[in-house]
């Protein structure tokens, strides 16, 4: 037993390596970032270890500086994070044991979605998918500590840290064009994202998941008319609803 | 100044929130999976979120200022051409990383 848990964390060790080296400076410009904004450096501990939401939290920091209103607060978190709604439909949670499950939501983030995603994640266990959530968060928690603790005794600042979750975003952007090779999705992908920033500038980000995957679905079914008709059992529309709720 | 109980209850929201949001759906779209429909979004999917996102974290870069669009330009290039070629996440990274700081941190403004 011990032995494939020590199997399960080497490789859930390499396999996050390079999540690792983005999530670990850009959780030290957070660091950063909390100092600055004249809170203690331990919230950066608690804000990365409790929310465990990289975007949220480099716009929190703003909000709670202002003393954001807590109604406003909660719009923002279900805003920019209303795109983890479509991470539920691929994400291998019935892998992962009944207990595990809540650590197993609670840091289902955009990079644990992305490791998983690939054609290679098709055979990781329950406990090397946990590791790997788990590491995640460490390499986060620990960078923003860090970088906390070094802005509160250096006044120094390196400027361009966080294009790391750019290089990040680019990297797994490659890695699953390469697992599906074709050219309409990305494209969609693009067209939405500039139809999200001309009309919704203030939430493009759920705007543009929720009409991606809204034309996606009218992709899927221009196909299927052009197909000859098979018959099929599970016809319902179903994640329109899910989706519309950024394209209000 | 923001007091340590609004600080607290902002993480708690947000917290709870955010969960809720990773969780609920596993209720709703699990039972759901073995629809086509829902295959072919799980597989096409991917690509284009992560297209989405690298273009999200964009979103600050002045596409009129010199120091926002350069760094980032060749940054971005350095990103795609050292994965293309490598295939090594941790170097293009850590690659296109390092070279964003020294431009930014360097460029004349």
């Amino acid at each position: 037993m011990r032995g494939i848990r020590a199997r399960d964390f080497t490789a859930a060790a390499a396999d996050t390596a390079s999540v690792g080296l983005s999530l670990f400076p850009l959780g030290v410009s957070f660091g950063v970032l909390v100092v600055h904004a004249g809170l203690t450096w331990w919230w950066a501990t608690v804000f990365t270890a409790v929310i465990y939401a990289g975007s949220l939290e480099f716009l929190l920091l703003g909000l709670v500086a202002s003393v954001t209103p807590l109604g406003q607060v909660a719009v923002t978190a279900l805003l920019v994070n209303l795109r983890h709604v479509f991470y539920a439909l691929s994400f291998p949670l019935s892998r992962v044991r009944p207990l595990g499950r809540v650590y197993a939501t609670f840091a289902l983030t955009d990079e644990a979605y992305a490791l998983t995603a690939g054609e290679h994640a098709r055979s990781w266990s329950g406990a090397r998918i946990l590791w790997m959530q788990a590491l995640c968060q460490g390499y986060w928690v620990s960078g923003a500590t860090l970088g906390a603790l070094a802005g509160s005794l250096i006044p120094l600042t390196l400027h361009g840290l966080d294009f790391a979750l750019t290089a990040l975003f680019v990297v797994l952007t490659i890695d699953a064009w390469r697992a599906q090779r074709d050219l309409p999705a990305p494209l969609l992908a693009a067209a939405s994202f500039a139809l999200a920033a001309l009309l919704a500038p203030g939430q493009v980000l759920p705007a543009a998941m929720a009409v991606f995957t809204t034309s996606l679905l009218i992709r899927y079914a221009l196909r299927r008319r052009a197909d000859s008709p098979v018959p099929d059992g599970h016809r319902h529309p179903v994640p329109a609803g899910a989706a519309a709720g950024g394209e209000g | 100044m923001p007091t340590p109980f609004y600080l607290a209850a902002s993480v708690a929201v947000s917290a709870a929130i955010t969960w809720g949001l990773r969780a609920l759906p596993f209720a709703v779209l699990t039972p759901l999976r073995r629809s086509a429909v829902l295959r072919y979004l799980a597989r096409q999917m991917p690509t284009g979120i992560m297209l989405i996102l690298a273009l999200y974290t964009l979103r600050e870069v002045r596409p009129t200022v010199w120091a926002d669009v350069v760094p980032t330009a060749l940054a971005l290039a350095a990103a795609i051409g050292l994965h293309l070629k490598t295939r090594n996440a941790v170097i293009s990274v850590l690659g296109a990383t390092a070279l964003h700081v020294a431009l930014s941190t360097f460029w004349p403004i």
